[in-house]
């Protein structure tokens, strides 16, 4: 009786365990496949476009919003105890240290690192991983690394959107909702800002980057039973994206700032 | 030559092989036969490292391939080409591509003559032009061919063969046979055929081997398994289930 949520328990720290192993270990061998990455550098640019150019839109909605909403909910409780001269600073505060980074890393891991679970699963159920293996070619070379090295790079230059984007969303709700001159707004914003604050920020969306790719290759090529197992991959991709990606949040903004 | 020595692999508790030996000698062509699960594909798979055994070895060319270094795995898969159940093209390439790839990717052609093999390997198998097609536009033989195709791409010394006729029609299915029987006479290659289909065991092995319960229990030439009097080699190849002694898995 007393046996079963302890073995539950245990099976489950066991669970966690063997994924981050196998996700250290997928991270390893990516590094070391990466001396060919000059030579691969088409399959690098084909996934960065992939990854950056055709997230651009969703990010930029995201952004857009997320600044608007952030500005919104700061003058509500800003309201008779802090003065809105400081809305610009206290908004772009948000969006570069946490907004631009962590939502950005959300839309990443829901558009690309679930697109690679799936990806990689299908074509671990239908054997074409195998087919891969069979000519020689490795899976982690042709498949993981590229998509890594596109995240990595791809998710700090759409933070960089974002962030801009979404200071911009803040500044149309404070202008011409809240009457927040722009001179206002924008001396505060520069009075608040710090380089630190921006590498800070990119800083956290390199390692979400290097996150949303590694999880999305993990559970895509260790995938199996068709098609439901597919389904369940890119569920579990998100998931663990998520998580992982918040974790990361705390341990860098405990680290950086 | 081909050497599998006392393979043992299980999945989880679920023993597959147990104790699996078998020769396969260079020219020749041949056959797997076996009930289904009886682990001809996953024999199959140890043949080209995609599996590693539990026990047991395997040695091609007087080279054991268990346990080696993934470099020197890769230099023995290059000699080796594989022919999956259900092709297994890569959904994202084009027919070109997909054939071109082992040859792209170790860069062992110049493009335009890549671009002359990918047509005569296509001419074939029976399928000219269809370069720019995509795996989706093909039929089930079609993507066996293109997929055979594939694997003769790099030339090899083996061609595996999983289930080449499952999921065809009898047409397409002597369509395939009548392919596998061309490329060993014009190429001289060692063909290793696993299949439960006994029309086309016949018709394309000059060797045949048995599986059951995870080891081969009958090795000679379709003429010895005609005359076999083992009863579960009898039973398989009549394909009668109520004949004794095998029991209902």
């Amino acid at each position: 009786m007393l046996l079963t949520p302890i073995r539950l328990l245990g099976r489950n720290v066991l669970d966690i365990l063997q994924k981050f192993g196998g996700m250290t270990l997928l991270l390893s061998q990516i590094l070391s496949e990466s001396r060919s990455i000059f030579r691969d550098r088409m399959l690098v640019i084909e996934q960065m476009h992939l990854v950056g150019v055709r997230s651009l839109p969703l990010v930029c909605i995201t952004s857009l919003f997320t600044g608007a909403v952030s500005s919104w909910q700061a003058a509500y409780q800003f309201e008779g105890f802090v003065s809105l001269s400081y809305l610009g600073g206290a908004t772009s505060l948000a969006i570069f240290i946490e907004l631009g980074p962590v939502l950005t890393a959300f839309v990443m891991a829901g558009r690309i690192g679930s697109s690679i679970a799936a990806e990689l699963g299908t074509m671990k159920v239908t054997e074409q991983i195998d087919a891969l293996e069979s000519l020689a070619i490795s899976p982690i070379r042709y498949l993981a690394m590229p998509r890594f090295w596109a995240a990595f790079l791809m998710l700090p230059l759409l933070t960089v959107f974002a962030d801009v984007i979404g200071v911009f969303g803040a500044y149309i709700v404070a202008n011409n909702l809240l009457d927040i001159s722009t001179t206002m707004f924008f001396d505060s914003v520069q009075y608040f800002f710090e380089v630190r604050n921006i590498f800070g920020g990119l800083a956290k969306a390199f390692a979400f980057g290097a996150t949303v790719a590694i999880v999305g290759c993990f559970v895509g090529l260790r995938t199996y039973g068709g098609a439901e197992g597919v389904g369940r991959s890119t569920i579990e991709a998100f998931v663990m994206s998520a998580a992982l990606i918040l974790i990361n949040d705390y341990i860098m903004a405990t680290l950086i700032f | 030559m081909i050497a599998i020595q006392n393979i043992h692999k299980s999945f989880d508790r679920k023993s597959v092989l147990q104790g699996a030996s078998l020769t396969i000698e260079t020219g020749a062509s041949h056959i797997i036969i076996g009930r289904s699960g009886c682990g001809k594909s996953v024999l199959l798979k140890h043949i080209i490292g995609l599996l590693q055994p539990d026990q047991g070895q395997i040695v091609i060319d007087g080279k054991a391939i268990v346990g080696i270094s993934k470099n020197e795995l890769y230099a023995i898969r290059r000699r080796i080409g594989m022919l999956f159940q259900n092709a297994a093209l890569f959904d994202s390439l084009t027919v070109e591509a997909n054939i071109a790839l082992g040859v792209r990717e170790h860069r062992l052609y110049s493009e335009p003559d890549i671009r002359k093999k990918v047509a005569e390997k296509l001419e074939m198998v029976g399928l000219p032009g269809i370069e720019p097609m995509s795996p989706a536009e093909l039929s089930g033989g079609m993507r066996k061919r293109v997929g055979l195709a594939r694997a003769l791409m790099m030339e090899p010394d083996y061609i595996l063969y999983d289930e080449p006729t499952t999921g065809l029609d009898p047409i397409m299915a002597d369509v395939i046979n009548r392919l596998i029987l061309r490329i060993q006479e014009t190429t001289g290659v060692t063909s290793i055929i696993v299949t439960h289909d006994m029309v086309s065991a016949y018709m394309v092995g000059n060797a045949m081997s048995m599986l059951h319960d995870g080891r081969v229990i009958f090795t000679g030439t379709p003429d010895d398994i005609r005359s076999s009097q083992n009863p579960l080699v009898q039973q398989f190849i009549s394909g009668d289930s109520a004949v004794e002694p095998v029991s209902e898995k």
